[in-house]
């Protein structure tokens, strides 16, 4: 019956989805005009207005170091000693020192006076249509519509084999992932970056937007990008291994588009809260285990279990983890304060915290045994 | 001591006892060339990783710990005793003084360093290794999610900045008590002068890094939170902690280098330096500028506007006095008459390359567009070309300018231009791509990217490469001039100004037990 169910949400899922990914996937062409050698363009009216500075002071600079090693090259051509230059014994003009004081003062003012009013408008995040919260967590992104209830984890989609040189690696080979996060055409959206763990930072370059999340701080920062596309980014603050793996996809949707797209987001929250109340098999709970666990968990205990000692401890064969039920659940939900175990009773539903569990239980050799069910995590947390 | 108190003592006690300004002089600079290679070392990991895209030698979290112990073995390892040894070395031979104002204490700041060292590089085994938060070691990654090791991480920064705090100390005291008679600070050489200045940046600013770690321990051992928002704290306390003390290091990595090269210009040119003292003034008011422009590296840590563009301005203003310098080196180049031996060479590819360093720092002192450049290989490019272009090839412009001074002989010149040229073909090769790559989109850090960078990478691990390797170069240099070659005269070179100078080749074992008179 819950296979019946399941299937039939799959299905419907499935349906919707292609239509609102697959459809717009087709349409949507990659907006970046990726550059190799150069600073990018960008999307927005910021990201051009910097741009424009970037290639003004860097014209600038180009221009005095050309003066200035024009005259030097000059001086090691013209008065070297085989030439039979004699060297002249002044050492000081008041005049030029002068000069040389108040002109590249001037220079930097006709630089400072642009950046401030960019950095003006970057710091303007007021009357921002919506409101997204991104948070860091080693090593993925969570999106988030506050107003909406729609909230989502964007983790590296590229394959391991790729990374290992066991496949030839894709087009975006290390800037894909599973669910990009998504954003209406043509309206200010307001980013609340913050971070779970350590320090992260956001940076989407064709939107000149980059921001530390920060753990228990909001940062604010703002985008109103015209064009739909998909944009690609990473994260750009150094947080531990997989630094180099936590990439940052957004695709921006004509504002009909995404308002379809939000809406049924906000269904499949609902349906996946209730799955909370049914009871899962032994198998069902070990193939969505394996599954979360893949995604969430291998970052730091490895696919096999194993851990890296010293710094992830190992699964496999582990007391907690083939203790007492009471104790395992609370490490996953409430994690360990001080460590880089997270409390993962806020990341995850109760769904896929009990999954994760059995599968740690009766994976790799361990064999507990023993089932544990959604609502028994919903109870433990209510006892909390 | 007894008897023989005008040589060294024989055998290993000479080095571990000695109080005499060469010798300690002398083993800095050997032990900031064995951490050199060292840091190299971890560099060519990182750039053998980093050669193509996918992961092929090390693993991440490997490649976290060579950024991070390249970086910090680099920084406090092999640039800042190598200019405590010039210093040791020079500041009693340029001053007309018999050795340091702190003999003893000397000795000490000198024999922390390898116990230093030795215990960080020996993380390396720990359970979970190595340090991997970076040289700049941010909490709260450094804090609740280091591994073990990083309790000796911060003994040993407790101890690298005992060592320079003496360091400085002993330099300080021995500019103010012990110069010749007649030597006016203003009649002072520009390398005693930027050393001076330096060594009050030490003292300002090792004590602030020393509480920076401090407060970490507390946080790891002790239950408090000052970088935990989680217990009321704040981890961007951190950084601006960090950078207070961070900032002002990169000059004090800088300052003495400046004085290097005002040193070597007018030599090899045969004429005066050019605005004495605006160089003096340019010096000081780079060292006060560098205490209020620290939250630069921080633009993208959400301060409030007003902060911004504070910090902003500042910074845009450093390249005043700083300009004024390169204008006065190359004034003195103006016709002068010169020749280019290797030191010449080293100062002259210094200023091309320290210039293109500090034109791309005034680019990174713009707030908005360091959006962009933030934790960019942009940056890693930047500092490269200052920290490597810029300090460590000024270091080698010292060291070859005095070398024959130190050992009595000459080098072998067309060795040493090999070396010159091999390092500077391989030095721009490795960092100017860094340019583009950076602006292109690359994260600093990252042990593996995306294709668009695959060239450049490869093109900036080619020339890393050559870099380390021709520094073997050097040691045969080294080697020879140590065992023979062609005597050096006391003058050395035809253009060399100052008191250095006027003592034998090789310096004997005690200089200016009678003080000189400067005229
Ligand atoms: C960011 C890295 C990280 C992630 C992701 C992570 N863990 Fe952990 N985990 C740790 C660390 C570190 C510890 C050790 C904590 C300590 O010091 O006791 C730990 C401890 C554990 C333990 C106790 C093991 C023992 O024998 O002490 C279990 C069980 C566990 N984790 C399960 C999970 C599960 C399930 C997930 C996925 C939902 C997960 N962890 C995700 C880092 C992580
Ligand atoms: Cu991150």
């Amino acid at each position: 019956m819950l296979r019946a169910q399941h299937r039939r949400r799959l299905m419907a899922g499935a349906i919707s989805m292609a239509a609102l990914v697959l459809q717009p996937a087709l349409a949507l062409a990659e907006q970046v005009e990726r550059s190799d050698t150069n600073m990018r363009v960008g999307a927005t009216d910021v990201s051009h207005q910097v741009y424009d500075l970037h290639m003004f002071s860097l014209w600038i600079c180009v221009a005095i170091g050309v003066i200035v090693f024009g005259v030097m090259f000059y001086s090691i051509f013209a008065h070297r000693k085989s030439r039979g230059a004699v060297a002249a014994h002044f050492h000081e003009s008041t005049k030029l020192e002068i000069a040389w004081t108040i002109v590249p003062f001037v220079i930097l003012i006709f630089m400072a006076v642009p950046a401030t009013k960019t950095l003006t408008d970057m710091y303007d995040t007021r009357d921002a249509a919506l409101d997204v919260q991104i948070t860091g967590y080693q090593w993925k992104w969570k999106y988030s519509y506050p107003k909406e209830g729609v909230e989502y984890f964007s983790s590296l989609r590229t394959p391991r084999d790729e990374i290992d040189n066991l496949a030839p690696k894709g087009e975006n080979y290390l800037l894909d992932v599973d669910e990009p996060l998504v954003i209406p055409a043509g309206k200010k959206v307001r980013f609340l970056v913050t971070a779970a763990d350590v320090i992260h930072s956001w940076w989407m370059p064709d939107f000149a937007v980059k921001k530390d999340g920060i753990p228990g701080f909001i940062n604010e920062a703002w985008a109103n990008v015209p064009e739909p596309g998909i944009y690609r980014g990473q994260c750009t603050e150094l947080c531990g291994k997989d630094h180099g793996f936590m990439p940052i996809v957004v695709r921006v949707l004509p504002e009909g588009e995404f308002n379809t797209w939000l809406a049924s987001r906000k269904e499949e929250a609902v349906e996946e809260r209730a799955l909370m109340a049914q009871n899962f098999t032994m198998d069902q709970s070990m193939e969505r285990g394996k599954g979360v666990y893949e995604k969430v968990c291998a970052a730091c205990h490895q696919p096999n279990g194993e851990g890296i000692p010293g710094a992830f401890p190992a699964l496999k064969g582990s007391a907690i983890a083939m203790g007492p039920m009471e104790g395992h659940i609370d490490i996953i939900v409430n994690g360990k304060a001080g460590t880089a175990m997270a409390a993962f009773g806020a990341q995850l539903s109760e769904v896929d915290l009990a999954a994760v569990i059995v599968y740690e239980r009766n994976a790799w050799g361990n064999n507990v045994g023993d089932m544990l069910q959604p609502i028994d995590v919903a109870n433990f947390k209510k006892g909390k | 001591m007894g008897a023989d108190h005008h040589g060294p003592a024989k055998g290993l006690t000479r080095w571990l006892f000695t109080t005499n300004h060469k010798d300690i002089g002398s083993m800095y600079l050997w032990f900031s060339f064995a951490m050199f290679l060292l840091g190299g070392s971890f560099a060519l990991v990182i750039r053998s990783e980093l050669f193509q895209p996918g992961l092929q030698l090390v693993r991440p979290e490997f490649f976290n710990q060579m950024t991070t112990m390249h970086g910090l073995v680099m920084v406090f390892g092999a640039i800042m005793p190598a200019w405590v040894g010039l210093a040791n070395w020079m500041v009693p031979l340029m001053i007309g003084a018999p050795d340091m104002a702190l003999p003893r204490m000397n000795n000490w700041s000198f024999w922390i360093l390898p116990f230093a060292f030795t215990m960080l590089s020996l993380t390396f085994f720990m359970d979970g290794g190595a340090p991997n938060f970076g040289w700049t070691f941010y909490a709260p990654l450094s804090t609740t999610y280091a591994p073990p090791s990083v309790t000796y991480f911060i003994f040993a920064v407790h101890l690298m900045g005992m060592s320079s705090i003496m360091g400085s100390i002993n330099i300080i005291a021995t500019i103010m008590n012990m110069r010749a008679p007649g030597m006016t600070y203003m009649k002072m050489p520009m390398f005693v002068w930027t050393w001076f200045i330096t060594a009050f940046l030490l003292i300002a600013v090792m004590p602030v890094l020393a509480g920076a770690v401090t407060m970490m321990l507390f946080d790891i051992h002790f239950g408090t939170s000052f970088f935990s928002a989680a217990g009321g704290g704040d981890p961007v306390l951190f950084q601006h902690v960090f950078w207070f003390f961070g900032h002002p290091e990169v000059y004090i990595m800088i300052l003495p280098a400046f004085g290097v090269v005002s040193e070597v210009l007018p030599t090899f040119s045969r004429k005066p330096l050019f605005g004495y003292s605006s160089m003096v003034y340019a010096t000081a008011s780079i060292a006060f500028l560098s205490f209020v422009v620290w939250a630069h590296h921080m633009y993208t840590v959400g301060m409030p506007i007003a902060g911004e563009l504070f910090f902003m301005y500042a910074t845009m203003l450093i390249a005043v006095p700083t300009g004024v310098k390169v204008f006065n080196w190359i004034s003195t180049m103006f016709r002068g008459s010169m020749t280019f031996e290797t030191p010449m060479l080293f100062a002259i590819a210094f200023i091309i390359l320290f210039t293109i360093g500090g034109l791309s720092g005034v680019m990174l002192s713009l707030a908005p567009l360091d959006f962009q450049y933030q934790d960019t290989y942009f940056v890693v490019a930047h500092f490269h070309y200052v920290l490597v272009q810029g300090a460590l090839f000024s270091i080698y412009c010292g060291v070859y300018y005095w070398l024959p001074k130190w050992t009595g002989h000459m080098y072998d010149e067309t060795l040493a231009k090999t070396h010159f040229w091999m390092t500077f073909i391989g030095v721009n090769t490795a960092f100017f791509p860094m340019h583009f790559v950076g602006l292109a989109g690359m994260p600093r850090r990252i042990p593996d990217y995306s294709l668009q960078f695959a060239d450049f990478n490869m093109l900036s691990s080619i020339g890393a490469f050559i870099t380390g390797f021709s520094q073997l170069i050097f040691v045969v240099v080294l080697l020879k001039c140590i065992k023979g070659g062609k005597s050096a005269t006391d003058q050395v070179w035809d253009g060399a100004q100052g008191l250095e100078w006027t003592v034998p080749s090789p310096a004997p074992y005690h200089t200016f037990t009678i003080p000189p008179q400067v005229r």
